[in-house]
């Protein structure tokens, strides 16, 4: 077989990693749909039908309210599928088997298999935010009304699936398997509860230690950002939301990438 | 297995490591190895566990990052850059490291897409390893459903699938039932026969003995004797070994035992006397009563012939399963 040049090599086991993980996922895509479809289903379903069916109204004005738990919906299910679409498998592959062996065989340094792994998973995120949007369409009890700026959603999307799957990295490279229900008990829910999904940071204002505590909530980036990328919702200032979604992006991939290498070099 | 005749140059080296250092902490893991391996034979790193076999095999397969020294594989440094090295190496890790998300057929076919094959050539190379491994009739099943061995037998064919220069094989036929380590002695010696440099490690002497071209002897990270099975043999081999498990005065035992004719050399070790014979016949009647008449009680005795195993011990004082 030719030998390649070190970076041919690594774009090629790059690519070819990501076509694995792709090709895995269309084999799994009957799992993966409803893991990915039923939560985002069921929030819009309870907070944008049953309540204002039963007169229970959020947020005043309900349609706004729909528009407004959209982004956060969109949102909490990129986090979501970026979380468990990389760390679950990377917990797998780093379990007592050690598959992770094989991976790491591909002809790249360390770093590149664990990138591929967070493009994949990035892949993943963006498609279940895409399938948000048709719940959107079809199951609020009142039409929501997006405004969609595409630059930013163009821009922004890509970024905050980057970021989540980054997050799956950080946590598939700490977490052993046994430690999963410490991860989504104590770690994923907190994050996705007070993660500014249901309402806009500002309106936090009252309860003043909470919107500063919520600052260091990734997810609040996310809400916050498809909130100006879908609505006219008051949101935070795009030059906060960029800068933090960079940042939280390079410490997370950047830690992650070091502890893979960790976990599979002695 | 085949011996360099003198006549012959001696092959290129596919590897070679020189003064190779690994630490753990204070556990010295490997420690200052110099190892040519040459290309087309089939190598042998012997030793019992902890011996640093795995952690060489690590080494120069980039999993471990070296305290100090240096390793090149065909000329390659294998610390420097990964994706050099990788398109050189075949690995069959201890474990059972095959996809499991994906069919037989599919973790040959994605290996061959990360070492740059197309999709057709991905396709074909999946088609020519699984008749060469007799896989063909499993393509399509789960990998979680294949035996021991036929897993055994996929790694090795995913590890050559894209013609690496030297195929590495940790322990390969640990945990293997009998019969399916033979089947693995038979798919590495077509593959010997075919060209391929192998480096084994294994703690079975009769694998290194049956296999390799030339096997280096480990013990607690040092390389203690390295050579062709026959040569070490004759060199280190002592005819015939009789290990005497008894309670009672061993030293004394040892001691009566050296003077009997044949007896070149009697040890105690942990479990009773070791002996060492120059002639065989006759010798076992011949210890066995004199420990009766000093009143030791035999429990049992082993007899060996000469075979790496006693090489290792001459080397070591230990035996390879202690």
């Amino acid at each position: 077989m030719n030998r390649r040049s070190a970076g041919a090599a690594s774009w090629i086991a790059f690519r070819a990693l990501v076509g694995r993980d792709l090709a895995v996922l269309r084999q799994t895509i009957k799992q993966f749909l409803p893991r990915v479809i039923l939560q985002p289903l069921l929030l819009m379903f309870v907070f944008t039908y049953v309540f204002p069916k039963i007169g229970q109204g959020i947020g005043g004005a309900n349609h706004q309210f729909s528009t407004l738990l959209m982004a956060g919906v969109v949102a909490t299910a990129m986090f979501f599928q970026g979380v468990q679409g990389v760390a679950l498998p990377l917990v797998q592959e780093f379990g007592f088997t050690r598959e992770i062996e094989d991976r790491i065989m591909a002809p790249a340094p360390l770093w590149v298999v664990a990138a591929a792994k967070v493009a994949s998973g990035a892949l993943q995120t963006m498609f279940a935010g895409l399938l948000v949007f048709p719940i959107g369409l079809f199951v609020p009890a009142d039409t929501i009304h997006l405004h969609i700026n595409w630059l930013i959603l163009l821009t922004l999307a890509p970024l905050v699936a980057i970021c989540a799957a980054s997050f799956g990295m950080f946590f598939g490279t700490r977490f052993e398997a046994r430690q999963l229900p410490v991860l989504f008990g104590i770690i994923v829910v907190p994050i996705t509860f007070l993660g500014c999904t249901y309402y806009p940071w500002r309106a936090l204002r009252p309860i003043r230690w909470l919107q500063v505590a919520v600052l260091i909530n990734p997810l609040m980036y996310f809400a916050e950002g498809f909130r100006a990328a879908l609505t006219r919702s008051p949101h935070i200032s795009l030059l906060v939301i960029y800068p933090a979604l960079v940042a939280f992006t390079t410490v997370l991939a950047w830690t992650g990438f070091r502890q893979f290498r960790n976990r599979v070099m002695s | 297995m085949t011996e360099p005749t003198a006549l012959t140059e001696p092959a290129p080296l596919a590897i070679r490591t020189s003064k190779l250092t690994k630490h753990y902490g204070d556990l010295v893991a490997v420690d200052h190895l110099d190892l040519d391996v040459r290309r087309g034979e089939i190598f042998g790193l012997l030793g019992p566990n902890g011996a640093g076999k795995s952690t060489t095999a690590g080494l120069l397969t980039y999993r471990v990052i070296p305290t100090s020294g240096t390793a090149e594989v065909e000329g390659i440094d294998a610390f420097k850059s990964p994706a050099l090295l990788k398109q050189l190496i075949g690995v069959v890790p201890q474990s059972n490291t095959l996809d499991r998300s994906l069919s037989v057929y599919d973790n040959l076919y994605h290996h061959g897409r990360f070492f740059g094959l197309s999709a057709k050539q991905a396709r074909a190379a999946t088609d020519e390893q699984l008749a060469r491994f007799r896989l063909t009739e499993r393509a399509k099943a789960p990998v979680f459903a294949l035996s021991g061995g036929l897993a055994q037998r996929l790694m090795v064919a995913r590890a050559v699938l894209h013609s690496p220069a030297v195929l590495f094989l940790d322990e390969p036929t640990s945990g293997l039932d009998p019969q399916s380590r033979l089947a693995l002695w038979d798919v590495l010696r077509e593959l010997h026969a075919a060209g391929q440099t192998i480096l084994l490690t294994t703690h079975y002497m009769e694998e290194a003995d049956a296999l390799c071209d030339r096997v280096a002897i480990m013990d607690h990270g040092r390389l203690l004797a390295l050579d062709t099975p026959a040569a070490l043999k004759a060199t280190y081999g002592t005819g015939t070994l009789i290990t005497v498990s008894a309670t009672g005065d061993l030293a004394a035992l040892a001691i009566e035992l050296g003077y009997l004719d044949g007896v070149d050399e009697a040890t105690t070790v942990a479990e009773g006397v070791r002996v060492k014979l120059s002639r065989r016949d006759g010798m076992v009647a011949a210890i066995v009563s004199t420990a009766e008449r000093m009143g030791v009680d035999v429990r049992d005795v082993a007899i060996a012939q000469s075979t790496l195993e006693t090489v290792f011990i001459h080397l070591t004082g230990r035996d390879l399963r202690e």
